[in-house]
């Protein structure tokens, strides 16, 4: 079961650097062919101030937590038996290469449905920029599948 | 990169088709990379078969790049208001994801024209992988 007395759980906030090279390799792993991801001349004639970050890139910056599975840990989420349920973003600015990222983490909720065999945890994420802006938010859903 | 024209946009309209090449564990393994997300289960058939799986998943997140990279081949990424998913069932190596977009709401957001597109992503079967939207701004 997972632990309900974690929902209001504020993480320790940590920042992040957006860099050129880890877009260009996230431009590469899915495909892109949209030289503004990974091309900064192509960026900046198309009025970027550098490489813009794609819109998941968010969520695997977030991986640069310390300890990105120390959630899990906290809330007895087994990692062999989690999935990605749900995944949403709220954009209120671009970022760039070269931006580094404060990211702030909640617990907002855990619940379990079919008689306890899959238990929910969502987490929300803010993210602000080096200039204290509002980047995104997003909300993160894992769902625990008890044999 | 521009806006489509607002007015042209009808409800079911389809935004351009994203179609990708069938997975390989060599598009996890930089995926794993790129993204951070070293969870094994993604890459390591050992750990994916002793969590009871015959073989390794992809990150849904790869999945949901995908929606994103068919958004932003429609509009530019700074219209993308919103973009949410719901991971509905696992990928696997050789599975060749199509994006799909299509119109489902025109809507007025205190004076900035939207539209809200509904999005799936279906292997060569025509299962579904994800499925989800996004909220963009023609402002």
């Amino acid at each position: 079961m997972l632990d309900r007395s974690t929902i209001g759980a504020k993480s320790t906030p940590f920042d992040a650097d957006v860099e050129k090279g880890r877009l260009r390799l996230f431009a590469k792993a899915i495909g892109e062919t949209n030289p503004v991801y990974f091309d900064e001349n192509a960026a900046r004639q198309a009025g970027h101030r550098s490489l813009l970050m794609p819109p998941t890139f968010l969520f695997c910056l977030e991986m640069e937590h310390p300890d990105p599975y120390l959630w899990f840990r906290e809330l007895n989420i087994p990692l062999a038996h989690a999935l990605h349920g749900e995944q949403a973003f709220h954009y209120h600015r671009a970022g760039y290469a070269g931006d580094v990222m404060t990211f702030a983490a909640e617990i907002v909720d855990i619940y379990a449905k079919k008689g306890g065999a899959l238990e929910f945890a969502v987490q929300d994420v803010f993210i602000t920029n080096q200039h204290g802006e509002a980047v995104a938010d997003f909300r993160r859903t894992v769902v625990v599948r008890n044999p | 990169m521009h806006l489509p024209d607002y007015a042209a946009i009808e409800l079911d309209d389809e935004i351009p088709l994203l179609e990708m090449p069938p997975l390989t564990r060599q598009i996890l393994a930089i995926y794993c990379g790129a993204s951070g997300d070293h969870n094994p289960i993604h890459v390591d058939i050992d750990f994916a078969r002793e969590s009871g799986l015959d073989d390794v998943i992809a990150h849904g997140m790869l999945i949901m790049a995908y929606m994103g990279r068919a958004l932003t081949n429609w509009v530019p990424q700074g219209a993308i208001r919103s973009f949410d998913t719901r991971f509905q069932a696992m990928t696997r190596i050789g599975d060749a994801i199509t994006v799909r977009g299509r119109i489902a709401e025109k809507f007025d957001d205190a004076g900035t024209p939207c539209v809200r597109v509904e999005l799936t992503a279906t292997d060569q079967r025509g299962d579904v992988k994800t499925a989800g939207g996004a909220v963009i701004a023609f402002a």
